[in-house]
């Protein structure tokens, strides 16, 4: 297997095409082989990725911009197995990682769960048989506080500054234990968490209340495997999912509200009124009537084949990738 | 293509040494497995015993992958197990690519419309077969550029092989989509043929580029060179542009020049609409044929001989045409061009005749020297048998070659795909019951398994088999290996869409037994839950209560708590969680909800026998509280529980109980006695009902 972690470049942010023109291929800008698949990824800081690896290893790269290569600059070997750390055949897939620099949390196939501290050679906090299941995929909360879902549907919330190896407060679903592989909190309000299922059920929670989701959307016919809230656009969900769909769900306001010159082919106008909406953006994912505020849920992509495994969204940039080894950019989201 | 396409016919698998051991082999999903075996050679050999791998699976590249350490050691040498894997090319990382798109394209085909009838069906199949064609030649650049960049020969001359193998392919590809898929008729015919050879033959590309940028181009050496490539590709315009560059040096001549550039204009070509009729334009080809005679007959271009061979190529004499063979380089440019120059207007049918004529002079450009001094005709390549089959518009010659020639069935399974969908393969069965389509499609796919991840283009491809699609995908989804859950995850859904609930079954049994042994309950649970598992929900239950025995506490506390409707999969699994929830009301001090669930535990049934004992172990302090939690009745009950368990043992186990059995049984007597005494007076009493 020869497994790499490539940068792209997709050309010049502000050199926008006027009528949407194709604007050339992106170019590989370098590449470093990685041991193991590539679990999950995300940058540290503006140079630095933590990538987890299906060998249970959690790698820190560094990319270095003056001579556009990559080097490996820290490495967490064994930081999920099975039963004994040292056997050569016990490591666990690590499946999930979140950075807030310079703290790294990374979940993982054993349960476990690993507080890394970029440059500190050894993990600040482990909480081992955190779950008896497999973790799929964790956030962070608040700065002490992150969010972990598993394989039995549960959505848990741990707090690093209490001493005991029990998460603070425990969620589940209603009626099956449909295993979760996806979570996202909404970047300005925390109460508001998103997470994804194996039936590829969207579950929108409240964590100040209960313990059952508030919503829950059917949207995939397969597994979810990735929910993100627009970083600067809440209002916007982009899920994707086994069976080929990459969704957009757009929760702003209903459309008739605003004022006729705002809008731009009856999609999203957000970008005008971010701040006029704001204070509907609570009632948009918490709300259970659906007449009262439409959500525009659209599939961006037009021949679906294989699975859509992962993806991202910053700005107006759209980045995801197939099973069918393709990786998709779409730079006017909002257009 | 030409030199690296030689045939073998068998190829020696390297380290099996049959000269001192027998050789057995195994047929396997997507390999051959080859062991040595302990006989020794006997005098004589059978026919397949060399350590040849049998003809059949050799046509393919067959080169050992891997071997397996020896099995035993000590006898006469330690013995090997060979893994030979038919399709190594499924493991180039250039060719992926191809793979990739082209699974894209084969769906959008299969999906395509099927009621688009006629001319717009037909334009629907020649845009597949483009997209197919431009699939290969992006990867043909791809190669391109990484046989430029990379520095180690051997892994440049594998890509210039590659580079070749593609080209020939796309060339092959081309005059298959001319002739069968589009079906040009007379006239268009022709042009499209033009296209294609203008398209392909590339060698003198180098030359014409030369010419053309240099300051003089009439003064350079290779001028009418350049002009005679024109005229045998029929570009025209061009010829006649820069033989203007000639006459404008060469005043003498002007009168020869004119002449002939006037002939060059009034060529008449096929055209692409229906400005003119066949008959039309083959009139006024008899004239202007006519008149180039004439003028040749005259004398006209005495005096200038590369004028002369112009004319005379114009006129299509082979023999002219023949003369200027290095600047052809191939016996098709030759066919077209004479076809372009003696019969425009050439109808496909009558190709073949063409092109039979043409086999006798293949070997004229052969390139190697050899063969000329052989002097005879040759075994002629791969490529050019293909070629001539297709212009004889027999199909499945084409497609038999391309299967021998090729290492891998991508292009044979496609092109038939498509050719299949054009309508133009009657079906042909073969003697064990699917079509070629079929068969082609099968044993490319089965090629796609063998790779770690490729195998999901594999599973579209099984679906749009009809008669054995579903029967090889169950067994190869089974062979997946499936190192994270992930995949797992993945390979389920596929089984689950297509109902193949036994693969579900067992992919589910695997991934549990591997949690259960890395001690990960909750995986396992959740495993069994997707496969509706009931025995290893018991099982896994099984393990909870031993772990509770074993400690006197509840693992994973979590899981049991939260089991929700998962826990009527199975008995256990329900007892262990009304077990833990008994627990529960114990601790919250909810004794009379607790004694209740206790006993429905036992009365109902739920709890396994061996257990029982364990909870009338934990009734004991809810009989001992100070106040009388058990009613009358309940109390009987639990006597009778008490009473059934001793009494189901036999005699012999009464006397291997320890001490403690016996004491604890005499316990639970007493203190059942004493709340019975207790409950009795309570009821009796007036307060107490």
């Amino acid at each position: 297997q020869d497994n790499r972690i490539s940068i792209w470049s997709v050309g010049d942010l502000g050199n926008a095409g006027l009528n949407n023109e194709y604007q050339g291929e992106p170019q590989l800008l370098c590449d470093i082989r990685h041991n193991g698949d590539v679990m999950d990824m995300q940058f540290l800081d503006q140079e630095r990725i933590v990538v987890a690896s299906s060998t249970g290893t959690v790698t820190v790269f560094r990319h270095h911009q003056n001579n556009q290569t990559l080097s490996a600059n820290q490495r967490w070997e064994k930081a999920h197995y099975h039963v004994d750390q040292d056997t050569c055949s016990g490591g666990a897939a690590c499946t999930g990682v979140i950075c807030s620099n310079p703290e790294i949390v990374s979940v993982g196939e054993d349960g476990r769960i690993n507080l890394f501290r970029a440059d500190q050679k050894d993990a600040v906090r482990t909480i081992d048989n955190a779950d008896s299941s497999t973790l799929h995929a964790v956030t962070f909360l608040r700065t002490t506080e992150i969010l972990t879902v598993n394989s039995i549907g549960q959505l848990k919330i741990w707090d690093f500054r209490q001493q005991r190896n029990e998460p603070s407060q425990i969620f589940s679903l209603t009626g099956d234990r449909v295993p979760l592989h996806c979570v996202d909190r909404h970047p300005n309000q925390q109460h508001i968490v998103a997470t994804g299922g194996q039936d590829g059920m969207l579950s929108i929670w409240d964590i100040r209340q209960g313990t059952i989701p508030v919503s829950l959307l059917n949207a995939h016919e397969a597994e979810m495997w990735e929910v993100h809230f627009h970083p600067s656009n809440p209002d916007h969900l982009f899920t994707c999912s086994e069976d080929g769909s990459l969704w957009h769900w757009d929760a702003s306001a209903d459309v008739s509200e605003k004022p006729s010159f705002l809008h731009q082919g009856g999609r999203s106008t957000t970008y005008f009124s971010h701040n006029a909406i704001n204070q509907s953006v609570v009632s948009a994912w918490l709300s259970n009537d659906p007449t009262k505020d439409r959500m525009e849920i659209t599939n961006l992509i037009p021949n679906q084949t294989l699975s859509v495994n992962s993806l991202d969204v910053l700005g107006p940039c759209l980045v995801y990738g197939t099973d069918a080894e393709a990786i998709y950019v779409n730079r006017q989201l909002f257009a | 293509f030409r030199d690296s396409m030689t045939a073998l016919p068998s190829q020696v698998v390297p380290g099996a040494d049959p000269s001192t051991r027998q050789l057995c082999f195994a047929w396997g999903p997507a390999e051959v497995l080859v062991c040595e075996t302990l006989f020794g050679r006997r005098g004589g050999s059978s026919s397949r015993g060399e350590g040849e791998l049998p003809p059949g699976a050799a046509t393919r590249s067959a080169d050992p992958v891997c071997c397996i350490a020896d099995s035993r050691d000590g006898g006469s040498g330690s013995s090997h197990v060979f893994v030979v894997r038919k399709d190594q090319d499924v493991y180039i990382q250039t060719l992926r690519k191809l793979f990739n798109e082209s699974h894209g394209i084969f769906i959008g085909l299969q999906r395509s419309e099927e009621e688009l009838a006629g001319k717009s069906r037909k334009a629907q199949l020649v845009q597949v077969s483009k997209n197919y064609r431009s699939v290969i030649r992006a990867c043909m650049e791809d190669m391109h550029q990484a046989a430029i960049s990379t520095r180690e020969p051997a892994l440049q001359s594998q890509y210039s092989t590659q580079v070749s193998i593609l080209s020939a392919m796309e060339l092959i590809w081309n005059l298959c989509e001319i002739l069968f898929v589009e079906a040009a008729a007379a006239g268009p015919l022709l042009l499209r043929l033009l296209d294609w050879v203008r398209l392909h033959v590339c060698d003198v590309d180098n030359m014409v580029r030369e010419v053309l940028s240099s300051e003089n181009p009439s003064k350079h050496e290779l001028f009418w060179n350049v002009v005679d490539v024109f005229v045998l590709q029929g570009r025209m315009d061009e010829a006649r542009h820069l033989l203007s560059k000639e006459a404008s040096a060469n005043p003498t001549s002007m009168n020869m020049y004119k002449i002939l550039d006037d002939l060059m204009k009034k060529m008449p070509m096929p055209s692409l609409g229906n400005t003119q009729t066949l008959t039309e334009m083959e009139l006024k080809w008899q004239h202007w044929h006519e008149e180039c005679q004439r003028y040749l007959q005259d004398g006209t271009f005495a005096s200038s001989s590369h004028m002369e061979s112009i004319c005379k190529i114009l006129l299509g004499d082979e023999d002219a045409i023949l003369e200027k063979k290095e600047l052809m380089t191939t016996w098709y440019h030759f066919l077209v061009t004479r076809l372009l120059y003696s019969h425009p207007t050439v109808k496909p049918m009558e190709l073949r005749f063409y092109a039979q004529a043409c086999s006798r002079i293949i070997f004229i450009f052969s390139t190697s020297s050899m063969d000329l001094f052989l002097g005879g005709e040759s075994s002629p390549e791969p490529l050019d048998t293909i070629l001539m089959a297709a212009f004889e518009f027999e199909m499945h010659q084409v497609i038999k070659e391309c299967s021998i020639a090729l290492s891998n069935w991508w292009f044979v399974a496609h092109l038939t795909d498509l050719l299949d969908h054009c309508k133009l393969l009657q079906s042909h069965n073969l003697y064990f019951g699917s079509n070629m389509r079929e068969f082609l499609l099968l044993e490319y796919a089965s090629g796609l398994f063998s790779h770690h991840s490729l195998w999901q283009l594999g599973v579209d491809y099984f679906d749009h088999c009809p008669e054995y699609g579903r029967v090889y995908l169950e067994l190869h989804i089974e062979r997946i290996p499936l190192n994270t859950e992930q995949k797992a995850l993945k390979v389920l859904r596929i089984c689950e869409q297509r109902q193949m609930h036994e693969q579900v079954r067992s992919i589910c049994k695997i991934m549990a037994m591997k949690a259960l042994r890395n001690n990960r309950l909750g995986s396992a649970l959740s495993w069994s839950i997707r496969a509706k598992d009931a025995a290893f929900a018991t099982l896994i239950s099984d393990r909870f209560l031993k772990d509770y025995c074993e400690r006197g506490c509840f693992s994973d506390l979590d899981l049991i708590d939260n089991l929700g409707p998962s826990m009527l999969l199975s008995d256990r699994l329900t007892f262990l969680g009304k077990y833990r929830e008994f627990h529960r009301l114990y601790g919250e001090k909810r004794f009379s909800e607790a004694a209740r669930l206790l006993l429905m535990l036992m009365t109902a049934h739920i709890a396994p026998c061996s257990f029982w004992m364990t909870l009338l172990t934990d009734a004991l302090p809810l009989l001992e509280q100070k106040e009388v939690i058990f009613s009358a009745e309940q109390t009987y009950e639990l006597m009778r529980c008490l009473e059934d368990l001793t009494a189901g043992k036999s005699d012999k186990q009464k006397f291997q109980d320890d001490d403690v059995e016996t004491m604890k049984v005499e316990m639970l007597r007493l203190a059942l006695a004493r709340n019975l005494a207790r409950v009795i007076v309570k009821e009796g009493t007036l307060e107490g009902s």
